[in-house]
């Protein structure tokens, strides 16, 4: 059940450039499923900034999100302090539907800030006993995060855009040397790095993670909607019907 | 303290309705608080077909408000009818039905085709959305248009006519005016105005459709000015809208001349936005020395 609440920041710190992971106490963490994300209100914004969960710890009823400054509602997000509340709505938008999928070995792809929720699917796979292969790219070293986190749930290829550090490239280009095995991939990032992924992935089972400037995040706007591909006179809104869609769902443009 | 406030084919409970195009048609926002508390609910507009919209980004954040050129998306009036208002009927509350086209015939036709309804007490009809290539806001800014069109669409229905007006004119007056000379039963005021905002690094307007309606506490002050005209010059009932975000914001509406209002973008913002202003309507209303909302309306006037 989605609802709007007022959680307590546990944890906020710095943990690449521009890139803040903070974590959160609701006893509504354990209803996060991997790919799902939170809408958060800010004092001086009109509209609210979706942030995706990077993973959830039911014990402590606590989960993580892990945002990067792009503008000045997230650079407002990322002078809060341990201590200090956060109205957000959860939980929100679809999920990658793990219980429902038979997978041996799970091939994770993810670009920038679209590394924090496969970062929490990555982990849920692994403790279902599936094998999980990352691939992550940043744009240089010094926006490099959960490295060995991903490293712990199985083998991890990073690229980064400017070479300085891992394979300089892209992570299509570590795909195409490593030609992993996999049956199902998953992929968030950017959409140029989602459309290129889908392209060299093509026939492969998978699902794909959007994001878009949103307005409710809640279904009702129809501010953020992609066109499906089976007719591109319909659409789906990715706040509600997403941020999760099959590799083959929607149109990327 | 007694909220209710009396329009055309509407008595509410209070004066507090979601806008259109800011609530779906309800489903959402029902999951966060029963939707019977509402005075109304304006539901997002329908035209004669489906309409997909325009292309993505559709929303801008500004100063104090947002832009927006979502492009009228919405099923089409049929299936609005059959699938949408239905899941409204367990709510005590009346429905607005908001009314978009590109021309007088598709107006005509989606008023007559929601006569059909039994879910719906008025209709709102949109001669203002900024974001369509054709119709929309070129019905809300020529008055001769918007009388023809507001005469057409009130001959046609079996319900009241409620004609949104925009702010993109000179002379708000004329307009109101014109759509009252032509039988509107009352006026919904203000749409968004149009704007822009341009990305510093991609040298390129953020919304996809370039320009958008400014909505949000940024409009406030014009939405109360061009109320307060029309309420100097006219009796026709209105429903104020523009940048409410609290009580305090509704209170100064109908100080202006609305009968009742209508709240949009906070309902992004806050999804309680419109029962936590209902809620403290009452004591808004006390503490600034009124007894009932039907004492405030038009009373801001010297």
């Amino acid at each position: 059940m989605i609802t709007k609440q007022l959680l307590t920041i546990k944890s906020h710190m710095q943990i690449a450039e521009d890139t803040f992971e903070v974590v959160l106490h609701s006893p509504l963490a354990k209803e996060l499923k991997p790919g799902q994300f939170v809408h958060i209100a800010l004092a001086n914004h009109m509209l609210r900034r979706p942030v995706s969960v990077a993973g959830v710890d039911t014990e402590s009823e606590t989960f993580t999100i892990i945002f990067k400054i792009f503008g000045a509602g997230t650079r407002e997000l990322s002078k809060f302090q341990a201590g200090d509340s956060l109205d957000v709505i959860l939980p929100c938008g679809s999920y990658y539907p793990v219980d429902q999928l038979e997978i041996d070995h799970a091939l994770i792809v993810g670009g920038g800030i679209g590394v924090p929720p496969l970062y929490y699917l990555a982990k849920t796979l692994k403790e279902k006993g599936i094998k999980v292969t990352s691939v992550l790219g940043f744009q240089s070293k010094e926006q490099i995060f959960y490295e060995e986190k991903f490293q712990a749930l199985g083998n991890t290829y990073i690229a980064t855009n400017d070479g300085s550090y891992g394979k300089k490239g892209f992570v299509t280009d570590i795909i195409n040397e490593l030609n992993p095995a996999f049956d199902y991939f998953f992929s968030c990032g950017p959409t140029p790095m989602l459309k290129a992924v889908s392209g060299q992935l093509d026939g492969h089972k998978g699902y794909i993670s959007l994001e878009e400037r949103m307005g409710c995040g809640v279904g009702t706007c129809y501010a953020c909607v992609v066109p499906l591909k089976e007719d591109p006179k319909k659409s789906k809104k990715i706040c509600k019907d997403g941020p999760v869609f099959s590799a083959n769902e929607v149109i990327l443009t | 303290m007694n909220l209710t406030t009396r329009l055309p084919g509407l008595t509410l409970k209070n004066p507090v309705m979601p806008a259109s195009g800011c609530f779906g048609f309800g489903k959402e926002y029902s999951q966060f608080y029963d939707l019977s508390e509402l005075g109304a609910i304006i539901v997002k507009a329908a035209t004669g077909e489906a309409r997909y919209g325009n292309p993505t980004p559709r929303v801008a954040e500004t100063s104090s408000g947002m832009l927006n050129a979502i492009g009228l998306q919405n099923p089409g009036v049929e299936k609005i009818i059959e699938e949408e208002l239905p899941f409204l009927r367990s709510y005590d509350t009346p429905v607005i039905a908001n009314v978009a086209g590109s021309t007088v015939e598709e107006y005509v036709k989606v008023t007559e085709t929601l006569n059909r309804s039994e879910d719906i007490a008025a209709i709102e009809l949109n001669i203002s959305c900024p974001n369509v290539k054709e119709g929309g806001v070129q019905f809300g800014t020529d008055p001769s248009l918007a009388k023809e069109v507001t005469y057409q669409v009130k001959e046609a229905s079996d319900y009241p006519v409620y004609v949104k007006l925009s702010p993109n004119v000179s002379n708000i007056v004329e307009m109101a005016k014109a759509v009252a000379d032509a039988g509107a039963d009352g006026l919904s005021m203000i749409n968004t105005l149009t704007g822009m905002q341009i990305n510093l690094k991609q040298r390129k307007p953020i919304i996809a459709n370039k320009t958008g309606g400014l909505s949000g506490p940024a409009i406030k002050p014009i939405a109360i000015r061009m109320i307060y005209e029309v309420r100097q010059a006219l009796d026709i009932p209105i429903i104020g809208m523009g940048g409410i975000i609290t009580a305090e914001d509704a209170l100064e509406f109908l100080l202006a001349g609305a009968n009742a209002v209508a709240v949009g973008t906070a309902n992004f913002q806050n999804p309680l936005a419109c029962p936590e202003i209902i809620n403290d309507l009452p004591s808004v209303l006390k503490q600034y020395g009124f007894d009932s909302v039907e004492d405030v309306i038009g009373k801001g006037h010297v």
